[in-house]
Protein backbone atom coordinates (compact mmCIF):
# COMPACT_ATOMS: atom_id res chain seq x y z
CA UNK A 1 0.00 0.00 0.00
CA UNK A 2 2.36 1.93 0.94
CA UNK A 3 4.92 1.63 -2.53
CA UNK A 4 1.62 2.60 -4.30
CA UNK A 5 1.21 5.64 -2.44
CA UNK A 6 5.07 6.92 -3.02
CA UNK A 7 4.26 5.36 -6.85
CA UNK A 8 1.57 8.12 -7.54
CA UNK A 9 3.32 10.52 -5.55
CA UNK A 10 6.42 10.33 -8.24
CA UNK A 11 3.97 10.36 -10.91
CA UNK A 12 2.42 13.82 -10.05
CA UNK A 13 5.65 15.10 -9.86
CA UNK A 14 7.30 13.69 -12.73
CA UNK A 15 4.06 15.73 -14.76
CA UNK A 16 5.40 19.18 -16.44
CA UNK A 17 4.29 21.96 -14.19
CA UNK A 18 1.68 24.14 -16.00
CA UNK A 19 3.39 27.21 -13.63
CA UNK A 20 6.93 27.69 -12.32
CA UNK A 21 8.69 30.74 -10.42
CA UNK A 22 10.71 31.21 -14.23
CA UNK A 23 7.82 32.04 -16.12
CA UNK A 24 6.83 34.84 -13.57
CA UNK A 25 10.39 35.75 -12.64
CA UNK A 26 10.81 36.10 -16.54
CA UNK A 27 7.92 37.89 -17.20
CA UNK A 28 8.17 40.89 -14.21
CA UNK A 29 11.76 41.18 -15.10
CA UNK A 30 13.37 40.31 -18.58
CA UNK A 31 15.68 37.68 -18.64
CA UNK A 32 15.33 36.85 -14.91
CA UNK A 33 13.55 33.79 -15.79
CA UNK A 34 16.44 32.30 -17.31
CA UNK A 35 18.80 33.03 -14.67
CA UNK A 36 16.36 31.26 -12.56
CA UNK A 37 16.71 28.30 -14.91
CA UNK A 38 20.24 28.61 -14.67
CA UNK A 39 20.80 30.38 -17.67
CA UNK A 40 22.64 33.58 -16.75
CA UNK A 41 23.91 34.21 -19.85
CA UNK A 42 20.88 33.89 -21.89
CA UNK A 43 19.28 36.00 -19.18
CA UNK A 44 21.71 38.70 -18.95
CA UNK A 45 21.51 38.89 -23.11
CA UNK A 46 17.59 38.84 -23.21
CA UNK A 47 17.62 41.76 -20.47
CA UNK A 48 20.07 43.76 -22.52
CA UNK A 49 17.96 43.31 -25.76
CA UNK A 50 14.43 43.66 -24.11
CA UNK A 51 15.58 46.47 -22.11
CA UNK A 52 16.94 48.51 -24.61
CA UNK A 53 14.50 47.90 -27.34
CA UNK A 54 11.56 49.42 -24.66
CA UNK A 55 14.09 52.05 -23.82
CA UNK A 56 14.91 52.74 -27.44
CA UNK A 57 10.81 53.08 -28.17
CA UNK A 58 10.76 55.77 -25.07
CA UNK A 59 13.34 57.28 -26.49
CA UNK A 60 12.21 57.65 -29.89
CA UNK A 61 8.88 58.94 -27.75
CA UNK A 62 6.38 56.13 -28.27
CA UNK A 63 3.27 55.80 -26.52
CA UNK A 64 2.49 53.43 -23.83
CA UNK A 65 -0.99 52.14 -23.96
CA UNK A 66 -3.57 52.41 -20.77
CA UNK A 67 -6.19 50.28 -19.83
CA UNK A 68 -9.70 50.71 -21.55
CA UNK A 69 -12.30 48.01 -21.92
CA UNK A 70 -14.27 50.32 -24.40
CA UNK A 71 -11.27 50.57 -26.98
CA UNK A 72 -10.29 46.94 -28.04
CA UNK A 73 -6.87 48.39 -29.90
CA UNK A 74 -5.75 50.38 -26.77
CA UNK A 75 -6.67 47.06 -25.02
CA UNK A 76 -4.46 45.17 -27.25
CA UNK A 77 -1.62 47.71 -27.23
CA UNK A 78 -1.52 47.31 -23.66
CA UNK A 79 -1.55 43.67 -23.17
CA UNK A 80 1.27 43.85 -24.92
CA UNK A 81 2.61 46.69 -22.98
CA UNK A 82 2.09 44.38 -19.88
CA UNK A 83 4.62 42.05 -21.35
CA UNK A 84 7.88 44.21 -20.06
CA UNK A 85 6.57 44.01 -16.48
CA UNK A 86 8.43 45.83 -14.04
CA UNK A 87 9.64 48.25 -16.78
CA UNK A 88 6.05 48.81 -17.81
CA UNK A 89 5.01 50.02 -14.36
CA UNK A 90 8.53 51.88 -13.38
CA UNK A 91 7.55 54.03 -17.07
CA UNK A 92 4.12 54.29 -16.32
CA UNK A 93 5.14 55.77 -12.31
CA UNK A 94 7.46 57.77 -13.95
CA UNK A 95 4.72 59.48 -16.04
CA UNK A 96 6.70 58.46 -19.40
CA UNK A 97 5.35 57.52 -22.50
CA UNK A 98 2.82 60.04 -23.61
CA UNK A 99 3.42 59.98 -27.10
CA UNK A 100 4.44 62.50 -30.01
CA UNK A 101 2.13 62.89 -32.75
CA UNK A 102 4.44 65.41 -34.57
CA UNK A 103 7.14 63.26 -34.82
CA UNK A 104 7.36 60.48 -37.28
CA UNK A 105 9.62 58.45 -35.67
CA UNK A 106 7.08 58.14 -32.84
CA UNK A 107 4.74 55.56 -34.49
CA UNK A 108 8.07 53.46 -34.34
CA UNK A 109 8.35 53.79 -30.66
CA UNK A 110 5.25 52.96 -29.81
CA UNK A 111 6.06 49.71 -31.63
CA UNK A 112 9.26 48.95 -30.41
CA UNK A 113 7.56 49.50 -26.38
CA UNK A 114 4.71 46.90 -27.52
CA UNK A 115 7.19 44.45 -29.24
CA UNK A 116 9.53 44.35 -26.76
CA UNK A 117 6.84 43.22 -24.67
CA UNK A 118 5.63 40.66 -26.55
CA UNK A 119 9.20 39.87 -26.63
CA UNK A 120 9.27 39.23 -22.79
CA UNK A 121 6.13 36.95 -23.46
CA UNK A 122 7.84 34.80 -25.39
CA UNK A 123 11.21 34.94 -23.38
CA UNK A 124 9.30 34.23 -19.95
CA UNK A 125 7.44 30.70 -21.62
CA UNK A 126 11.26 29.63 -22.73
CA UNK A 127 12.44 30.19 -19.26
CA UNK A 128 9.87 28.44 -18.31
CA UNK A 129 10.27 25.40 -20.60
CA UNK A 130 13.53 25.15 -19.49
CA UNK A 131 12.86 25.07 -16.23
CA UNK A 132 10.35 22.42 -16.14
CA UNK A 133 12.87 19.97 -18.68
CA UNK A 134 10.86 20.66 -22.20
CA UNK A 135 13.77 22.28 -23.58
CA UNK A 136 17.36 21.82 -23.22
CA UNK B 1 13.88 63.12 -21.14
CA UNK B 2 15.95 63.55 -24.13
CA UNK B 3 14.88 61.92 -27.37
CA UNK B 4 15.71 59.60 -30.14
CA UNK B 5 15.01 59.96 -33.52
CA UNK B 6 16.73 57.67 -35.97
CA UNK B 7 15.91 56.90 -39.40
CA UNK B 8 13.28 54.72 -40.36
CA UNK B 9 16.12 52.13 -42.07
CA UNK B 10 17.89 52.81 -38.99
CA UNK B 11 14.62 51.83 -37.09
CA UNK B 12 14.10 48.54 -39.30
CA UNK B 13 17.67 47.75 -38.58
CA UNK B 14 17.48 48.40 -34.56
CA UNK B 15 13.83 46.37 -34.92
CA UNK B 16 15.38 43.45 -36.76
CA UNK B 17 18.69 42.89 -34.66
CA UNK B 18 16.40 43.00 -31.35
CA UNK B 19 13.77 40.67 -32.54
CA UNK B 20 16.47 38.11 -34.40
CA UNK B 21 18.45 37.88 -30.80
CA UNK B 22 15.09 37.14 -29.00
CA UNK B 23 14.01 34.12 -31.06
CA UNK B 24 17.82 33.28 -31.46
CA UNK B 25 17.62 32.78 -28.06
CA UNK B 26 13.98 31.24 -27.36
CA UNK B 27 13.54 28.97 -30.98
CA UNK B 28 16.95 26.87 -30.78
CA UNK B 29 18.61 24.99 -27.65
CA UNK B 30 22.61 25.17 -29.14
CA UNK B 31 24.39 28.15 -28.90
CA UNK B 32 25.46 27.50 -32.27
CA UNK B 33 22.23 27.22 -34.26
CA UNK B 34 20.62 30.30 -32.03
CA UNK B 35 23.21 32.33 -33.72
CA UNK B 36 22.49 30.82 -36.98
CA UNK B 37 18.76 31.15 -36.29
CA UNK B 38 19.31 34.86 -35.40
CA UNK B 39 21.42 35.48 -38.15
CA UNK B 40 18.56 34.24 -40.53
CA UNK B 41 15.83 36.15 -39.00
CA UNK B 42 17.68 39.35 -39.24
CA UNK B 43 18.63 39.20 -42.99
CA UNK B 44 14.61 37.99 -44.06
CA UNK B 45 13.67 40.62 -41.12
CA UNK B 46 15.57 43.45 -43.27
CA UNK B 47 15.44 42.06 -46.42
CA UNK B 48 11.93 41.54 -46.53
CA UNK B 49 11.68 45.20 -45.71
CA UNK B 50 14.26 45.93 -48.71
CA UNK B 51 11.90 43.92 -51.10
CA UNK B 52 8.74 45.67 -49.85
CA UNK B 53 9.46 49.53 -49.87
CA UNK B 54 10.68 48.73 -53.70
CA UNK B 55 7.11 47.12 -54.19
CA UNK B 56 5.64 50.04 -52.86
CA UNK B 57 8.21 52.46 -54.72
CA UNK B 58 6.81 50.61 -58.26
CA UNK B 59 3.08 50.91 -56.76
CA UNK B 60 3.62 54.75 -57.02
CA UNK B 61 5.42 55.04 -59.92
Amino acid sequence: MATRVETTASNVTAKPALFSLALLAGWLVPGLGHVQAKRPIRGAILFVTITLMFVLGLLMQGKLYVADPGDLLEMLGFVGDLGTGLLYLAARFADLGHGAVQVATADYGTKFIVVAGLLNFIAAIDAHNLRIGRKL
Amino acid sequence: MAAYAPSHFTAVLLFATFASIVFGITQRSAPKAMFRYGVYCWVLFVFSVIAGSWVMYFIKH
